[in-house]
């Protein structure tokens, strides 16, 4: 699925244009894109999480070439998923 | 941030009551629930991919005891994060 079935979703529930449904969707994943890009952590309980992770400079491989190389410290995203949602998503 | 203040920031974005932008986000969510529990793939332009991954058994260890567990195959969800989310994310550190 993507973003238009999410704006279909709100137009059926909330009855505002197709437009404006779709301005919504595009607040709420822009929303949380600029919380992390602040460098905090955004919660949806229900749902899950979305947690920013420091990593340190390392060194590496490149796999192509064998090369060894410096990777350069950085910053990643992980989501983990809610406990409620794994145990429904393994009951079916 | 947690659900409360991204519905209150919603709200305050697009103009509408705290009411209106709960539901909005619940909806949303639910939306998004609903395909993880179908199996579905999610793919959210700019945002990111959620896709369905399965992993087979395994012998696995209680980390505290080391004691060696069963582990039943299950299904989860894998979050690829999107080329501009990346970026964004990326340049904050470098600031």
């Amino acid at each position: 699925m993507t973003k238009s079935d999410i704006t279909s979703s709100l137009y059926e529930r909330l009855g505002y244009s197709k437009r404006e449904c779709g301005v919504i969707a595009d607040s709420f994943f822009e929303i949380i894109k600029e919380t992390l890009s602040k460098g905090e952590n955004v919660k949806i309980s229900g749902f899950g999480n979305f947690v920013l992770r420091d990593k340190k400079e390392r060194k590496g491989r490149n796999p192509k070439t064998g090369e060894e190389m410096i990777i350069s410290k950085r910053r990643v995203l992980n989501f983990k998923l809610s406990q409620v949602l794994r145990k429904a998503m393994n009951e079916k | 941030m947690n659900k409360a203040e991204l519905i209150a920031e919603l709200a305050k974005r697009r103009g509408l009551s705290l009411k209106i932008a709960k539901i909005a986000v619940d909806t949303i969510i639910d939306r998004l629930k609903k395909a993880i529990i179908n199996g579905e793939r999610i793919e959210i332009r700019g945002f990111g991919s959620f896709s369905p991954r399965h992993y087979g058994p395994y012998i696995g260890r209680n980390p505290k005891t080391g004691e060696k567990v069963q582990v039943k195959p299950k299904r989860l969800t894998y979050f690829k994060v999107g080329k501009e989310l990346k970026e964004m994310i990326m340049g904050a550190k470098k600031d």
